[in-house]
C-alpha cells in the first residue's frame, strides 16, 4: 500500500541530515542557574557593570515567574537546574580573521552548507556564525563598515556601541516579557547585533546561522537589529543542532526597531533537530520575537520556514506604532512524526492607518500537532486599520492534528478585518494524477507541498528560497496517506 | 503495442471488468464505446495505475513488457498517458511548473538530459498557441478554476509535450462545447502517428466525427462485445446501447 511505502520512504530520506557533533574542546559552566551563574557569564564575556546589572534584575524577576502552560504543547516539566548555561570552545576569544578560527569549527559549518570562507560565500551574504554561547566570526563586517552598517557579535557590540546597546535592549521585548524572555534576559549569551544607518539600504543580505552543539546545554540568543530613518536591511537566520537522546532548550529573544520609513525583512530558516521517529530527544524552542514600528510608514515583516525542533512556541509579532506602518507575517510550519507546533503571531495596532497581512501555512504530518494561535489587535485610537489574515492547514495521513486559534479585539469601528481559514488533504486523485505524468510519488508529494507553500516561498529572499523549497521537501519527502 | 487478454479486473469486491480482450497496434486509434458501467473508465484506470482496482486474472502486455509489474510513473515514462475525463486541481503549481516537471521527471527516467528553463519553454510556446493555450493560463495553476475546455486543452498540451507513445483518452468530450471540442480533437489528431496508438473512450459518437478511429470496440458489462469499423459507432448512434448488450447477455 503507498502509505506504507511512504511511510518508509520518509525514514530514509526524512533523516536529519545535521544530527553530527563536532568534537572540540568546550568549556562550560557548571550545571544548572544562580546569581553566580548569571554573573559568570557577564564575567566572560567582560562585560561593563550595567549589563550585570541588567541581567541580575531580569534573573530576579524569572525567579518569581512561572512557566506558562496555555500552549497547546506537552513535554515533561524541564528542570532549568540540570542545564549548563554557558558553553564556548576553548581559546576562542578576540579573533581577528578566519585564519585564527579552529579549522573544526570550520569544517563544522561547511558540513551544515554554510562555507565561511569569504571568497567561497555566496556574492551579497554577509555571515555571522554562533557555536553554543559564542560568535565564531562574522563575514563581510569590514565592507559593510564602509556605508556606516553595523554587523556584529552581540557581545562585541555590548563593549564597542555600548550607547545603542543600552537604548535599545529590552525596549521592543521587555527583561520581565515572559517567562522564557526574562530567563534569555538573565543568561543570554551571544546572537547577532545590526545597526542600519539613516537612509542606508543594507548592500548585501545579512545572516546568522546558530549551532548548539554541546550535550545538556541551552542556548539563549539574543538577537537586536535597529533600522534608522529611511534604512532598508534584509536579514536570514539558519538554526542547526545535533542529534541527541536529551532534549535541549533553546530560549531566544528577537527585538527589531524600525523609524520612520524604515524597513526590516527578517526570515528564519529553523531547522532545530526535530527528535527521532519516536519523538525521543529534539529541542525546545521556546522564543519570543518582537518587532516596533516606532516611525510612520515603517515596515516589518516576518517570514519563518519552520521545520525542526520537538516543541515549537513561538509568535513573531509586530507592534504597529507608527502611522500608516505595515507588519506582515508570513509562516510555513511543518511538523512531522511527534513534533509539536505552536505558533503564529500578533499584530497590535497602535497606529493610524496602520496595516497587517498574515499568512500561515501548516503542514501536519506523523502523530504532530500543529497550532496557529494568532492576535489582531486594535487600540480604540487606530483609525482606519486594516488586517488580512489566512490560516491554511494541509494534513498528511490521520492521525496529525492542526488547530486554528485566532483571537480578534477591536477598539474602533474603522477598523477592516478578514479572517480566511481553511484545512485540506493532499488527496489520493492529487497523487495519482502527479504519478501518471512520470514524477515519483515523493516528487509528488514534493510538488503538491511546496504548492501549498507557494504564497509564503514567494516571500523569501531569492538565495534562500530554493534552499526552503528543498527544505519543505526534505521533511515530508513521501509522509502521504 | 498493447494486447490486453482475458482481463478480469474487481473495484471494491466487485468484477467489473469479466474477461475483456484488446489488441491494438502502433499508429492505430481505437475507441471504446458503451453504456455507463460497462467498464469504459475502470479499463483505464487500471491501466494507467490506479489504487483500489484489483488484478484477478488475464495480461496486459505492453511493447512486450508486463504492464502491471510496472509502477504508475514508470508506466508514464514508458510512454503510456492518460488524458482524465476530470483532470484533478493541482493548487499553487503553475501549470507551466507542472509541466516542466513532469517532462522533466519522465526524461530523467529514461536516462536523457533534463530539459532548461529556455528550451522548455520555447517548446511549450509552440504547442500551447497550436490549443489556442495563453501565455496566462500557463501562468496560473494547473486545473484549478479553469473550466471545462480549458482543463481539456491542458490534458491535451501535456500529451503533445509527453509524447506518449500510447495515449488513453478517457470521455475526453464530456464538458466540452462544439468549439473546445473542435480545437481538442485538432490537439490530438496531430498527434497521430504511425508510431503512436490511441485509444479513445467516449460515451457518444459525436467525438468520433472529429477524431475519426481505425477501429471500434463496444464494451458492455465488463467485456468487448463488439469490434468493427468506425461504421459500427454510426450504427451504435441509431440503434443505442441496449440491443448490441441484450444480445451479449444471451
Amino acid at each position: 500500500m503507498a502509505v506504507q511505502e511512504t511511510v518508509e520512504t520518509v525514514e530514509e530520506t526524512g533523516k536529519y541530515k545535521y544530527g553530527f557533533t563536532t568534537d572540540i574542546e568546550s568549556e562550560l559552566a557548571p550545571k544548572g542557574l544562580s546569581e553566580d551563574i548569571v554573573r559568570f557569564i557577564s564575567a566572560k564575556k567582560d562585560e561593563p557593570e550595567w549589563m550585570l546589572e541588567w541581567r541580575l534584575d531580569a534573573y530576579r524577576r524569572w525567579l518569581t515567574m512561572e512557566e506558562p502552560t496555555w500552549a497547546m504543547v506537552d513535554y515533561p516539566k524541564i528542570d532549568f537546574q540540570d542545564l549548563h548555561y554557558y558553553a564556548a570552545p576553548k581559546e576562542m576569544e578576540k579573533l581577528n580573521s578566519l585564519d585564527e578560527v579552529d579549522p573544526k569549527l570550520l569544517e563544522t559549518y561547511e558540513k551544515l552548507g554554510i562555507p565561511l570562507n569569504e571568497q567561497m560565500l555566496l556574492a551579497g551574504v554577509a555571515v555571522d556564525a554562533v557555536f553554543d554561547s559564542v560568535s565564531v566570526v562574522t563575514t563581510f563586517k569590514e565592507k559593510l563598515a564602509e556605508v556606516g552598517v553595523i554587523f556584529c557579535p552581540f557581545s562585541e557590540a555590548v563593549r564597542e556601541h555600548p550607547e545603542l546597546v543600552k537604548k535599545y535592549l529590552g525596549s521592543v521585548v521587555p527583561k520581565s516579557d515572559n517567562y522564557y524572555a526574562t530567563l534569555n534576559s538573565a543568561v543570554f549569551s551571544d546572537g547577532s547585533f545590526v545597526y542600519i544607518p539613516k537612509g542606508v539600504r543594507c548592500p548585501m543580505e545579512l545572516s546568522t546561522y546558530f549551532r548548539i552543539n554541546e550535550a545538556n546545554t541551552g542556548q539563549f540568543e539574543r538577537t537586536l537589529i535597529i533600522a534608522e530613518e529611511g534604512s532598508y536591511v534584509s536579514y536570514l537566520e539558519g538554526c542547526t543542532a545535533p542529534q541527541r537522546d536529551e532534549n535541549q532548550l533553546h530560549a531566544a529573544v528577537v527585538e527589531l526597531v524600525t523609524m520612520d520609513d524604515a524597513e526590516i525583512k527578517y526570515s528564519t530558516v529553523q531547522n532545530w533537530y526535530p527528535g527521532d521517529e519516536d519523538g525521543k530527544g529534539g529541542i525546545y524552542n521556546f522564543v519570543t520575537k518582537r518587532g516596533d514600528c516606532r516611525g510612520a510608514r515603517s515596515k516589518i515583516s516576518w517570514t519563518q520556514v519552520e521545520t525542526g525542533s520537538a516543541i515549537t512556541w513561538k509568535y513573531p509579532s509586530c507592534i504597529l506604532r507608527g502611522e500608516g506602518s505595515v507588519g506582515e507575517f508570513y509562516s510555513i510550519a511543518i511538523s512531522n512524526n511527534y513534533q509539536q507546533v505552536d505558533s503564529g503571531t500578533k499584530m497590535i495596532h497602535l497606529g493610524k492607518n496602520t496595516s497587517s497581512r498574515i499568512i500561515s501555512k501548516g503542514i501536519s504530518a506523523g502523530r504532530s500537532t500543529s497550532t496557529y494561535r494568532g492576535l489582531v489587535s486594535v487600540h480604540r485610537k487606530a483609525d482606519g486599520v486594516r488586517n488580512f489574515t489566512q490560516c491554511d492547514s494541509l494534513l498528511i495521513g490521520d492521525q496529525c492534528a492542526a488547530h486554528t486559534v485566532p483571537y480578534i479585539e477591536s477598539n474602533n469601528p474603522t477598523a477592516i478585518m478578514e479572517h480566511e481559514a481553511t484545512t485540506s488533504k493532499i488527496s489520493e486523485d492529487q497523487l495519482f494524477y502527479c504519478r501518471q505524468r512520470g514524477l515519483g510519488e515523493e516528487d509528488a508529494v514534493a510538488l503538491l507541498v511546496n504548492g501549498f507553500c507557494r504564497d509564503v516561498l514567494q516571500q523569501l529572499p531569492m538565495e534562500f528560497a530554493v534552499e526552503a523549497q528543498k527544505l519543505v521537501a526534505i521533511s515530508l519527502e513521501g509522509s502521504v496517506g | 503495442m498493447l494486447e490486453i487478454k482475458d482481463l478480469h479486473v474487481e473495484v471494491g469486491g466487485k468484477e467489473i471488468l469479466k474477461g475483456l480482450s484488446l489488441t491494438v497496434n502502433a499508429g492505430e486509434v481505437h475507441a471504446i464505446m458503451g453504456p455507463n458501467g460497462a467498464g469504459k473508465s475502470t479499463l483505464a484506470y487500471f491501466m494507467a495505475g490506479r489504487e483500489g482496482y484489483k488484478h484477478i486474472s488475464g495480461s496486459v502486455t505492453y511493447k512486450g513488457q508486463n504492464l502491471l509489474d510496472m509502477a504508475i510513473e514508470e508506466r508514464a515514462s514508458a510512454g503510456v498517458f492518460l488524458a482524465f475525463q476530470y483532470p484533478i486541481e493541482i493548487p499553487g503549481v503553475t501549470t507551466m511548473t507542472f509541466l516542466k516537471t513532469a517532462v522533466n521527471a519522465q526524461r530523467k527516467a529514461r536516462g536523457e538530459e533534463e530539459l532548461d528553463a529556455v528550451r522548455f519553454l520555447k517548446l511549450v510556446r509552440v504547442k500551447a498557441k497550436a490549443l489556442n493555450i495563453s501565455d496566462d493560463m500557463l501562468r496560473r495553476p494547473l486545473n484549478v478554476g479553469f473550466s471545462g475546455g480549458e482543463k481539456k486543452r491542458a490534458e491535451t498540451l501535456q500529451m503533445s509535450l509527453l509524447e506518449p507513445a500510447l495515449a488513453v483518452l478517457d470521455e475526453t468530450d464530456s464538458g466540452l462545447d462544439i468549439d473546445a471540442l473542435k480545437i481538442v480533437a485538432e490537439g490530438v489528431n496531430a498527434l497521430r502517428s504511425p508510431d503512436r496508438a490511441m485509444i479513445v473512450i467516449t460515451h457518444y459518437q459525436r467525438l468520433l466525427d472529429y477524431i475519426v478511429p481505425d477501429k471500434v470496440h463496444v464494451l458492455s458489462n465488463g467485456r468487448v462485445v463488439r469490434s468493427g469499423g468506425k461504421e459500427l459507432a454510426m450504427e451504435l448512434e441509431e440503434t443505442g446501447y441496449g440491443e448490441i448488450s441484450a444480445s451479449a447477455a444471451q
